[in-house]
């Protein structure tokens, strides 16, 4: 079932969670609602479910508007960050509950019951916990049950809040895969809530990233991560360096470093951040001809297993910036703490300041001063 | 309220010298035994002193036996009402916000604040014969003030924190997630309270359902006022035990005491019990976290 929102608002007192929402998730497809604490993403997933009611704008259920349809009429599934199992029920009837607590008329025997609850447990891999109590299983157990009384209502969207927000990072890990796989499997019609990029990246189909209320950005982990539409989605997704840039007539400036940017052809001498990822940069022995590196001093090497992290210290200002390379690529040439470099971007990212609403930067990696321009 | 329920660390009392540790059991156990249990055992005593026949005879009386129906009929409309009163207030402080929600809180306390008499006079200045709704009653033939209703309704007030406040915390803790993963499986309100929020809060409404009946049996003072001491008719065991001592009737006093006393000790026995099914079931709860 796909879902369409449209121009959706929720203010609680004088807090915006939603400025105009608009968002269509595809039937089939496992999306992620990305984004910082307090942006909204939660709020959204609630009022989806039908447990809270925006102030405007309109939530349509394959075209249908839903809107008004009750919590109890909306047929999705949903899963609490902390599971909100029914402690006083053993897991057997917490999977079963959905299916008890219909009308009469269409309630199923209880032998269905027990035949559905009994393949549920099968699919969350769990069938030999179902007399246990829900404090007698593990986070990431309590989580799957969660999983399987979410599904036994047969609903036709599946919404998780930070499903796996609670527990820790192995079993979040192992919970992620699975999930993924679970997915391919059913392919109903899934939205996840979570603040983890490499989850989102991990598992999704689609991912949404969300900012104060607004939506930065809708695409594939692939198209989010190399083609960020905001500063904001740069910064959320990875790890970043920042530059103080200068832009006039299509050409940046940062530092010495002079890189075309097409897009921005009308600018003049407008400020402007250069963005670009640790692993976007080329660390060379020696200057290329022309102004397309930056000098610098290595301060720091530190191995991270497979990859390798190295800290820079530009030149003139004693700015900082980070690289990463591959571990075989830095023993090919290992450079040491005190070397002298140059660094040259691969691929950059300018955004004009007028156009970035990000406010302030988060991870200010190298402010480069750019006041050579 | 809730404190007893929460045994404190014990690593902090165990780290004090031998001797300052059975200074204070002394002292608390020496307090005991004169408040508690010397009046206690005085009161079986001295109930018992002439023998069982006159005892029997005492609670036999009928108008012992009118003053305890009395007792339990006021108790069994007031603990049933609190409970109504209870589950509602502390589900609407506890789930929803609004405006006035504090002020509710603390009205909710008010009883304990207000001493017993004052609310019985309340009561008689309302409903009595010089009263502001007094005319009225007296013209429609209603009569509350020196009549049953007046002691129900004096029982009530007295009685009005003791669920709430027991429930307003616990509820409070368990949140909203469970009702909520309720509703969207499909179960309506109504049957989202029967099926989860009651199991969910059924021990600590038990311990409150006791600790109401308990006050509501043993009321005197805003009993007192309204009551108009009518043998027969208005007189509740406690009032009737005050008039015994009156009449220097004192093994027949002795004897209603004892009955209170005895229904005392058998909601601090329920209270235990619960007390104890409570804590067990943290304690699985919490060992269940750890796995």
């Amino acid at each position: 079932m796909s879902i369409d929102i449209q121009g959706l608002y929720k203010r609680f007192g004088h807090f915006v969670a939603l400025d105009g929402i608009n968002l269509t998730i595809p039937a089939g497809q496992l999306v992620a609602l990305l984004g910082p604490s307090g942006c909204g993403k939660t709020t959204l997933l609630r009022i989806i479910a039908g447990l809270e009611t925006a102030d405007r704008g309109q939530i349509l259920f394959n075209g249908e508007d839903a809107s008004r349809r009750q919590v109890q009429d909306r047929q999705v599934g949903f899963v609490f960050q902390h599971y909100a199992l029914f402690q006083h029920m053993s897991v057997f009837e917490n999977v079963a509950f959905g299916l008890r607590v219909r009308p009469r008329a269409c309630r199923p025997s209880d032998a269905q019951i027990r035949d559905k609850v009994q393949t549920l447990l099968e699919l969350v891999q769990l069938s030999w916990v179902a007399n246990r109590y829900p404090s007698q299983l593990s986070g990431g157990q309590r989580q799957r049950i969660a999983l399987a009384r979410a599904l036994a209502v047969e609903p036709q969207v599946l919404l998780l809040d930070e499903p796996f927000g609670a527990l820790d990072t192995k079993v979040r890990k192992e919970l992620r895969r699975w999930l993924r796989r679970l997915h391919d499997d059913l392919h109903i019609t899934s939205v996840f809530v979570t603040h983890d990029q490499e989850e989102a990246l991990e598992v999704a189909d689609q991912i949404v990233v969300m900012n104060r209320g607004c939506i930065e950005q809708m695409g594939s982990p692939q198209e989010v991560y190399d083609a960020p539409a905001t500063p904001f989605v740069y910064q959320f997704l990875g790890n970043i360096n920042l530059f103080h840039s200068r832009v006039h007539a299509g050409w940046a400036k940062v530092g010495g470093l002079r890189v075309q940017v097409p897009e921005h052809d009308d600018a003049e001498y407008a400020p402007a951040m250069a963005y670009v990822r640790p692993h976007d940069i080329d660390v060379l022995r020696e200057p290329e001809d022309g102004d397309t590196t930056l000098p610098a001093t290595i301060s720091r090497v530190s191995l991270l297993g497979s990859l390798v992290r190295l800290e820079l210290t530009q030149a003139p200002s004693g700015e900082i910036a980070e690289v990463e390379m591959t571990r075989e690529r830095y023993l090919a040439d290992p450079l040491q703490a005190g070397d002298l470099v140059f660094v040259k971007p691969r691929q950059l990212r300018v955004f004009l300041y007028d156009n970035s609403r990000a406010g302030s930067p988060v991870p200010m990696r190298w402010s480069g001063d750019g006041d050579g321009i | 309220m809730n404190s007893s329920l929460h045994p404190g660390p014990a690593s902090l009392a165990n780290s004090e010298p031998p001797f300052i540790r059975r200074l204070l059991l002394a002292v608390a156990l020496i307090f005991l035994t004169l408040f508690l249990f010397v009046p206690l055992a005085a009161v079986f005593y001295e109930a018992l002193r002439k023998g069982v026949g006159v005892y029997l005879a005492a609670i036999t009386d009928p108008y012992a036996l009118d003053a305890i129906r009395l007792t339990l009929l006021s108790a069994a409309i007031a603990v049933p009402l609190n409970v109504i009163f209870g589950v509602s207030a502390a589900w609407a402080i506890a789930k929803f916000e609004f405006y006035g929600k504090s002020m509710l809180i603390t009205l909710i306390d008010l009883p304990f604040a207000v001493s017993p008499v004052i609310a019985g006079l309340i009561y008689v200045l309302l409903f009595g014969a010089q009263g502001w709704l007094g005319p009225w009653l007296t013209g429609h033939g209603i009569k509350i003030i020196f009549a049953v209703p007046g002691i129900v309704l004096a029982t009530v007030f007295v009685t009005v924190p003791f669920i709430a406040r027991e429930l307003i915390p616990l509820m409070q803790a368990q949140g909203t997630e469970e009702e909520e993963a309720a509703m969207v499986l499909g179960a309506s309100g109504w049957l989202t309270f029967w099926r989860i929020t009651l199991p969910n809060i059924k021990w600590g409404l038990l311990y409150g359902v006791v600790l109401c009946t308990a006050r509501a049996m043993g009321e005197f003072g805003a009993v007192s006022v309204v009551s108009g001491h009518i043998r027969g008719l208005t007189n509740t065991l406690p009032l009737h035990v005050e008039i015994l001592y009156n009449e220097y009737q004192f093994a027949a006093t002795f004897a209603c005491a004892s009955l209170l006393t005895l229904l005392a000790l058998v909601m601090l026995a329920l209270k235990a019990l619960i007390e104890r099914h409570t804590l067990r079931q943290r304690r699985i709860a919490i060992s269940g976290e750890s796995i």
